[in-house]
């Protein structure tokens, strides 16, 4: 049987980096660092003071009344899913609102309320918001953002830490092959630049500590790097067959090959250091997506900047792409955008594409110098792409070992 | 003791904060639900917010009877008068 090929038709960010896709994609390209020192009164205690807020504040985009009834975290999603929507072009295309779905995910979820709501109740439990359970509620995102353009086939929240992201994208690309959606709005969202989150990464050592040089804080692949920067925001996909998408004359991006998913199997927080899960991860996208190593011209990857997972992730690269990694040219957005959680892999997948569609890999900054661990072609500065069919890889994976790869090829 | 245009006045601004609906839109006559559009959990906001606000306990069941915002102004000028 064969199988139904699905396109992007429109992409959706708000970033650390800029409040849309093309400020985003233009810091990338750039080299852009979106870290800052916080210097929130609630900051002033923590071992770790740094972080990448977003560019454009979501409540300065979205009617107050509504904003009020979203958390941060489904403020981001729902300026993404708007600029994803009408980028696309199926406002006025007569869709079947029926066979419109959504996955958006999120690591973490509506935090911000849920801590807000606490320290309401301890005051008074008749402040506690009628509207706290729908706002801290996990798929409170993926819901506003299918009440937002009224879709009604599916709407899912996958929930697997840092690898939710890309995992929202391979269930969006489920729901097309399965022929329950035509149209999927898929991505993710994280607002999480909060106290506590700072505080609990911190005592797990996953965060860097360069209060005093944020912007060199994230260093994937570099020798002195400590650790990640958390980031925020949201990458909302648009998710077509392609048949629905060439019927209505739809501007394609790129095409969504395939998925992979595994499991390490091995700890809740630390990477298998064989990387084998994440290898699985790649093969599985690359078979999903008919895809050969040789295929590949470009890797997104996960790289964090932690000690461990960076050397993990390019372990498992090699063993997945073999000697056809030698031409597949890595880069590292969270050098500059941090680590934005649930949404990362969303947001990275839009890099991908963008990186296919103008055939130029974005550089990774302050790799001062190469951990000589990393067997990666990395890219320091921008770097071509190749003319001709090629694919390229988007890497997330999460706390509890989840793996996702996606595949994207040029159209 | 506030007069009854000094209350809807405040309970205006505060269906304003919370739904959108323009104070001057906000008048004894109108319901909540059917003129305003105040849906039923944003309703439970105003009338927290209106017991903060007026310094009134407003019990939940009687909240089913504040129907207009005529209703809802008299309540409170039973309740602080009381």
């Amino acid at each position: 049987m064969s199988k139904t090929r699905v396109v992007i038709t429109g992409l959706g960010a708000t970033t650390p980096l800029g409040g849309d896709v093309s400020s985003t994609w233009e810091g990338l390209l750039a080299g852009r660092s979106g870290a800052q020192r916080l210097t929130d009164e609630w900051v002033q205690n923590l071992a770790v003071q740094i972080a990448a807020p977003a560019a454009v504040e979501p409540t300065e985009v979205i009617e107050r009344v509504k904003a009020r009834r979203l958390d941060r975290n489904a403020q981001f999603a729902v300026v993404a899913a708007r600029e994803a929507w009408a980028d696309s072009g199926l406002e006025d295309s007569g869709l079947d609102k029926e066979r419109l779905g959504v996955a958006v995910a999120s690591g973490i979820g509506g935090l911000h309320t849920t801590l807000a709501n606490y320290d309401a109740l301890l005051q008074n439990p008749r402040r506690v918001s009628p509207l706290a359970i729908p706002m801290l509620m996990p798929n409170s995102s993926a819901a506003y953002v299918s009440l937002e353009f009224g879709a009604k086939a599916g709407v899912h929240t996958p929930v697997s830490a840092c690898a939710s992201g890309n995992e929202a994208i391979a269930l969006g690309l489920d729901q097309i092959r399965l022929g329950r959606a035509d149209v999927v709005l898929a991505g993710g969202t994280e607002g999480a630049i909060m106290a506590l989150p700072l505080a609990a990464f911190g005592m797990m050592q996953a965060l860097s500590k360069r209060n005093d040089e944020p912007e060199k804080a994230s260093r994937p692949w570099d020798v002195d790097r400590d650790g990640f920067l958390l980031g925020e925001g949201a990458g909302i996909l648009v998710l077509e067959s392609y048949e629905h998408a060439k019927a209505r004359g739809a501007k394609i991006y790129a095409e969504l090959a395939g998925a992979g998913i595994s499991a390490d199997g091995h700890d809740i927080a630390q990477p298998d250091p064989t990387g084998s899960g994440a290898r699985r991860a790649m093969e599985r996208a690359l078979a999903e997506g008919d895809l050969t190593p040789a295929d590949i011209f470009h890797i997104n990857a996960h790289a964090t900047s932690t000690p461990q997972g960076d050397i993990a992730e390019s372990l498992a690269i090699r063993q997945a792409l073999g000697k056809e990694a030698d031409h597949a040219i890595a880069t590292a957005p969270k050098s500059m955008i941090g680590h934005l959680l649930g949404a990362a892999g969303a947001v990275e997948s839009i890099a991908t594409v963008l990186a296919l569609q103008n055939r130029v890999s974005p550089p990774t900054i302050n790799v001062d110098k190469l951990d000589d661990q990393i067997e990666l072609d990395v890219a320091t500065e921008q770097r071509k792409l190749p003319d001709g069919d090629i694919a390229a890889l988007n890497n997330s994976f999460g706390f509890g070992g989840h793996n996702a790869a996606i595949a994207f090829k040029t159209v | 003791m506030a007069s009854t245009e000094e209350i809807r006045s405040s309970l205006a601004e505060i269906v304003n904060e919370i739904a959108g609906i323009p104070v001057e839109d906000v008048q004894l006559d109108k319901s909540f639900t059917d003129d305003l559009d105040v849906d039923s959990l944003s309703m439970v906001e105003v009338v927290v917010a209106a017991e903060e606000k007026f310094d009134v306990k407003i019990p939940d069941d009687e909240v089913k009877n504040l129907k207009t915002v005529g209703d809802a102004v008299a309540f409170i000028e039973r309740a602080q008068n009381g």
